[in-house]
């Protein structure tokens, strides 16, 4: 019998929602806004599937309506990812211990 | 790029976002874990690009996206005010929302790019994950743009209200649930594009019924929703970086969710389902009797914690609003050069997203070794002489503790009436957000100092 690759991902998933939950609960509650913003940006690697939807068309026709959902998903990742990471770093830059 | 070596890479990338995650335990080691977090998203999108290995000119329009959208979010990123946080995360999860759409889209419109079969029979399984993907993500977004306008201001944040509303709400989650079906039997278009739209609907009218206080829960649950859209493209596209990334956003939303509601002492469902506030509001304006105030003004409010040997401040949404962090740490300055020992209060949900308050702190250089929890901080009261409230209220207010007939009974509230004495910060004697009067303010020890939170905490400045 063979064991369908959908289960191996299932696991994945399955196992990474625990590992999720210990990890976000070691969070300390004032980080919990750049916790928020670092989500977001790395959530925004779904540019992966906007660019393999992009690059699909031929060379001769890349601006089929397919690939056009692509780019357009490409913009909207790319804003989340530079702003998301960039923003975080700003807020972290921020955080101080005192100066003794 | 063979299949295997790639889906290593996207192993790598997952568990540098997990240790991205986990660098946030500390502020120390949260900058690393950003990086770490860059490092993983760089090798997704590299190994991506290697392996459709197709370098003509689709590549270099792919690139141009990349760079149009990467200057904006960096524009971004760098001119927001640190006050504008709240309505910036909510915008860009709206982002990630869409995103999983048009990725959702583009797979059904062209299976074969992605190995899904072919139009008119994509494979099961592929099916439904990519209509929940498309699903979930049409609902995050429209419900950030409803979040976004109400914490922008542009929308009011008084909660929409409608008879019916969770019947229609209720109808339009199981027609999605039923056309998923109807759309895998039939392969149609049209029955997909469907489930987008109303998709895009529920998302609004989720959203519009709560409030502006209830903000930090609706962020937090848009945050895990946007997790659990990138996990059902993750699915679609069998990719480990999506799929482990998806669950771990999705697991950080939800417990942000459940920390905020227990802050407020609330279900879950109680918050989503929302209206609180605006009934109570109604029914208390006009049982509301005169009772006598202290009023003080800033050189009382100076005098008092000059002759501090301890003060604990209190900051809440008022605070942000009035953009006044800044004057705080100065006159927190002015009492350190007289040796009084101050310290920062900080409830759950102060503020209008989870850490609201730390950031804006941070921002003024208040180092975080001076910012405690509402857990650390609670008993400290007793012991102290003064605290002084800037734009919080609700959060203070000791009914949580005594009544049990009160809307907000049993919320975990900092015990400011233990101090010796209160300076409240505040335009009027209006109610907060709950709507409900606090009593604290005709308390013999507290003493009201109304005014704007900046204008009067720069006075006091002046005044040390």
């Amino acid at each position: 019998m063979e064991i369908d690759p959908f289960i191996f991902r299932l696991s994945i998933f399955i196992l990474s929602i625990f590992v999720g939950y210990y990890v976000v609960w070691s969070v300390t509650p004032s980080l919990h806004t750049p916790l928020m913003s670092v989500t977001n940006a790395i959530s925004s690697v779904i540019i992966v599937g906007a660019i393999i939807a992009a690059l699909a068309g031929a060379s001769e026709n890349i601006f089929e309506t397919s690939s056009i959902f692509g780019f357009l998903a490409i913009i909207l990742a790319a804003v989340n990812i530079f702003g998301g990471f960039l923003v975080t770093q700003r807020m972290l830059q921020m955080y101080k211990k005192k100066k003794k | 790029m063979s299949a295997n070596l790639l889906a290593l890479f996207y192993l790598i990338s997952g568990i540098l976002f997990i240790l991205a995650l986990r660098g946030l335990s500390s502020p120390e080691t949260s900058r690393r874990g950003n990086y770490f977090g860059i490092a993983g998203m760089a090798i997704s999108i590299i190994v991506t690009f290697l392996a459709a290995g197709n370098f003509g000119t689709g590549f270099i329009y792919v690139l141009i996206m990349l760079v149009v959208g990467g200057s904006i979010g960096a524009f971004i990123a760098f001119k927001i005010p640190m006050t504008a946080m709240p309505e910036l995360v909510a915008g860009f999860h709206s982002l990630v929302g869409l995103a999983a759409v048009f990725v959702a889209i583009s797979a059904f419109l062209n299976p074969e790019a992605f190995n899904l079969g072919v139009v008119g029979k994509i494979k099961l399984a592929s099916l439904i994950e990519m209509s929940l993907g498309a699903a979930i993500g049409a609902i995050t977004f429209s419900g950030s743009i409803i979040a976004f306008l109400k914490l922008r201001g542009i929308m009011s944040g008084a909660p929409i209200t409608f008879k019916g509303q969770h019947l229609i709400n209720l109808i339009l989650g199981l027609a999605i649930i039923l056309l998923i079906f109807y759309l895998c039997k039939s392969q149609l278009s049209s029955v997909f594009w469907s489930v987008v739209l109303i998709s895009f609907l529920v998302g609004v009218l989720l959203i519009i019924p709560i409030g502006g206080a209830d903000m930090p829960v609706v962020i937090s649950m848009l945050n895990s929703y946007s997790g659990w859209a990138a996990a059902g493209i993750g699915f679609t596209l069998e990719n480990t970086a999506l799929i482990i990334t998806g669950a771990l956003v999705g697991s950080s939303g939800a417990i942000l969710s459940y920390i905020m509601c227990k802050g407020m002492n609330r279900s879950f469902f109680n918050v989503i389902l929302g209206g609180w506030g605006a009934t109570d509001q109604a029914t208390n304006s006009t049982t509301q009797e005169q009772k006598p105030v202290k009023n003080g003004n800033a050189d009382d409010a100076a005098f008092l914690m000059k002759n501090a040997s301890s003060v604990i401040i209190v900051p809440g949404y008022g605070m942000a609003v009035a953009q006044a962090q800044h004057a705080l740490r100065e006159m927190v300055d002015a009492l350190k050069k007289n040796g009084v020992k101050v310290s920062y209060a900080i409830h759950p949900v102060a503020g209008r997203m989870p850490g609201h308050m730390n950031v804006l702190l941070a921002e003024a250089n208040v180092p975080y070794d001076e910012v405690f929890e509402l857990e650390e901080i609670n008993n400290d009261f007793a012991n102290c002489d003064v605290a002084y409230v800037i734009g919080a209220n609700d959060v203070t207010n000791p009914v949580a503790k005594s009544d049990p007939q009160s809307p907000i009974y049993g919320m975990p509230v900092l015990d400011v009436e233990k101090s010796k004495s209160v300076l409240f910060v505040k335009r009027s004697l209006s109610p907060g957000y709950a709507g409900i009067d606090n009593d604290l303010f005709y308390r013999d020890n507290t003493l009201m100092l109304f005014a704007d939170a900046k204008k009067m905490t720069e006075e006091i400045v002046k005044s040390l």
